[in-house]
């Protein structure tokens, strides 16, 4: 059985004059098991998806379903169940970090000690500060915290809105490891991220912009539909290169990324020494060009361009 | 076996319930233990409103000063002069020599009252039968000129009568006055209900309301809502706590009162804490009001400060009698509940009346209470929009 079926998902908000969709008839389903990524800038609809799903909103068209059970009429029996970590969730600040931990257990009808097994490999990390008030912790432990709240019930399926964001860079990392770890004991997972690195982590993932998913399939599978020679290109002036390459005849799109520029060519053949003389002619120095493997961003990229 | 199993289904769940809720008060009783200022707020503010109401802002008048021209120096006016110094209204600070130091005493604001004795005072008195004091009061404060004149004039009559001695005149009406309830005309006796009236309705309306707001802010609502937890638990939970400071304040407030402003408890203690306890969850059904209303911690205290604490001052009936209000605010102060409860009060906590006397107004608590729980349990979301 599916862990999430949704099928033409619609929600949209503001008065007639003004209204936004912000889920534009999406579709898609995860097995059990699964930790599905939902990747997509801020705006995309990832928080509308997620509040439809755990009931906390009513969608205005289309359905979904949790473990089999309707998210409008089955309201009762999905909160039962699921476990959600909401985006900005912040925790009880004055309570300790046990004491959120038990009183989260204690309102889903459980004790830390009946599912110590489950949270075990993140609380051990957090354990050292259990008298501690939450809003004394750091950012990634407060993470942590909270999702060992959302953990601490064995919930069947595991709802986690942004849990990276605002987070170091290790402990994002760490983060990601625990969520593996909890898939290993088979909890399937929906996760959203606006940080296109962290979909490689997830067994599918599904691309979202503007209200509609762009594609759905696991990462490797969507790097390879790229399709396309990808370069790598810097100087040493970085933006006048950005805008000049967008202004090559030849150039099918360009972004920044990271140190270099991302780009990709209509017509690849003997594109090199093309590039190279395109940019001498406008003055550029040290240039530097390689081929480089795109990863989701790049994919992303050309997703948005291509249905733009 | 079907019924065996139903019932331990329902016994379970309501252990569940039993456990959650348990835990749910706990941690509510954390916030507010831990949020020490606010808990000072909450425990010392009705012992300082009794106390300023008691002591600075009263409407009884003690310790006035007062001038005395006296144009006659002789026994009798020497002994009128030591009976205004000796009752606790007057306190006799100037003796002032000519006419024309009275209105400077006015101006200068140190007197209330200036009292003026004719030549021959006494001898008047003896012989003729007939003579005349005058009393000049500052009457800017209208109240208060009435006020000191009337007990001027009734130390003046006491004096009279002491020396008319056996000897009465003829023809002679002397009213009797009997102050009922509250014979030393003590100005405690309205406020305690007042301000138990107004202690209550904020600290349990206005805390309730934050407490369920700030769920909302800090998103943690979004994971309870998600979760087995009925809200039917989650609102009691949130109210406990706040129900039972607002039992400490009552009893602080009547400790107070009883001790320090020596306003005894004339009705039954347990009544009186009885209907308390009731409107208290009538306040309690106005914060959960509140709470459906208000998207923000700092909008639930707006809206219970003004949607509160001003009807309960101006139409609660303790700061400016009902009955002189015109038509329209007297109809719409019915709505407000700390009028019902500020007549309770004063029925059994200083008329001594029992339940027979509050049942009506007790009834209309109820009835308000009905009403808004029935509203906020109905409008209670369980969604986000």
């Amino acid at each position: 059985m599916e862990a999430i079926a949704v099928h033409k998902l619609v929600k949209t908000y503001g008065a007639k004059k003004e209204t936004v969709k912000a889920l534009n008839e999406i579709s898609f389903s995860t097995q059990q098991g699964e930790m599905f990524g939902v990747i997509g800038p801020d705006g995309a609809g990832k928080t509308s998806l997620f509040r439809i799903l755990t009931t906390m909103l009513l969608p205005d068209g289309g359905t979904a379903t949790v473990d089999g059970f309707d998210v409008v009429k089955d309201m009762q029996q999905i909160r039962n169940r699921v476990g959600y970590m909401p985006g900005k969730f912040s925790l009880y600040q004055d309570l300790t970090v046990e004491e959120n931990l038990e009183f989260f257990a204690s309102i889903f009808n459980t004790s830390i000690a009946e599912n110590y097994d489950l949270v075990k490999d993140i609380y051990v990390q957090i354990e050292l500060f259990k008298n501690r008030r939450a809003g004394k912790l750091s950012g990634g432990m407060k993470q942590k915290l909270a999702l060992c709240c959302a953990l601490i019930h064995k919930p069947s399926v595991l709802f986690l809105d942004e849990p990276t964001t605002g987070v170091d860079v290790v402990s994002r990392k760490e983060f990601w490891e625990m969520l593996k770890g909890l898939k290993k004991q088979g909890i399937s997972i929906l996760v959203s991220t606006p940080y296109m690195d962290e979909a490689a982590m997830c067994d599918r993932v599904a691309l979202m912009q503007s209200g509609r998913i762009m594609t759905i399939d696991t990462p490797q599978h969507v790097i390879e539909q790229f399709g396309k020679r990808l370069w790598a290109v810097r100087s040493g002036e970085m933006y006048r290169l950005l805008l000049d390459l967008k202004a090559y005849e030849n150039t099918l799109s360009c972004h920044s990324f990271g140190e270099y520029h991302h780009l990709v060519l209509r017509n690849d053949t003997g594109s090199e020494a093309a590039v190279l003389h395109y940019l001498a002619s406008k003055g550029h120095r040290q240039v530097e060009i390689k081929t480089a493997s795109p990863n989701i961003e790049d994919c992303f990229m050309q997703l948005m361009n291509d249905n733009a | 076996m079907m019924y065996s199993c139903n019932w331990h289904g329902a016994l379970n769940e309501r252990q569940t319930d039993m456990k959650q809720f348990i835990v749910f008060v706990r941690k509510e009783f954390r916030h507010i233990f831990r949020d020490r200022k606010s808990l000072l707020i909450i425990i010392m503010m009705p012992i300082v409103q009794i106390i300023l109401f008691g002591f600075a802002l009263t409407n009884e008048i003690k310790n006035s000063n007062i001038a005395v021209l006296d144009n006659a120096k002789d026994e009798a006016s020497q002994a009128l002069i030591q009976r205004l110094d000796a009752s606790r209204y007057f306190k006799v600070t100037q003796y002032l020599p000519t006419q024309a130091d009275i209105e400077r005493a006015f101006k200068s604001g140190t007197i209330r009252l200036a009292i003026v004795f004719p030549q021959g005072f006494r001898e008047s008195l003896m012989h003729t039968n007939h003579t005349q004091v005058q009393l000049i009061a500052d009457a800017s404060d209208p109240n208060t000129a009435t006020t000191v004149t009337n007990y001027a004039s009734s130390i003046l009559s006491d004096y009279q009568q002491e020396v008319n001695g056996n000897s009465s005149l003829p023809y002679t009406i002397k009213p009797q006055m009997r102050m009922l309830y509250n014979p030393q005309l003590k100005g405690a006796y309205n406020f305690v209900p007042g301000v138990m009236a107004m202690i209550l309705i904020l600290i349990c309306a206005m805390m309730t309301s934050v407490a369920i707001v700030r769920e909302r802010e800090i998103n943690t609502m979004e994971v309870l809502l998600v979760s087995p937890l009925k809200p039917l638990l989650f609102i009691l939970s949130k109210a406990i706590p706040y129900i039972f400071l607002s039992l400490v304040n009552v009893s602080t407030i009547l400790l107070v009162s009883v001790t320090l402003l020596e306003v005894p408890i004339q009705g039954s203690l347990l009544l009186l804490m009885g209907v308390s306890l009731l409107f208290i969850i009538t306040s309690v059904s106005l914060g959960l009001m509140i709470s459906n209303l208000t998207k923000t911690q700092q909008e639930a205290q707006m809206f219970s400060l003004m949607a509160l604490m001003l009807p309960t001052l101006l139409l609660g009936g303790f700061m400016f009698p009902i009955e002189s209000m015109p038509v329209p605010l007297q109809v719409i102060s019915n709505i407000v509940p700390s009028k019902w409860y500020y007549h309770i009060v004063k029925d059994v906590m200083i008329k001594g009346l029992g339940f027979s006397a509050v049942w009506k107004e007790s009834l209309v608590l109820v009835g308000m209470s009905l009403f808004l729980l029935g509203i906020s349990f109905k409008k209670f979301k369980t969604r986000l929009a």
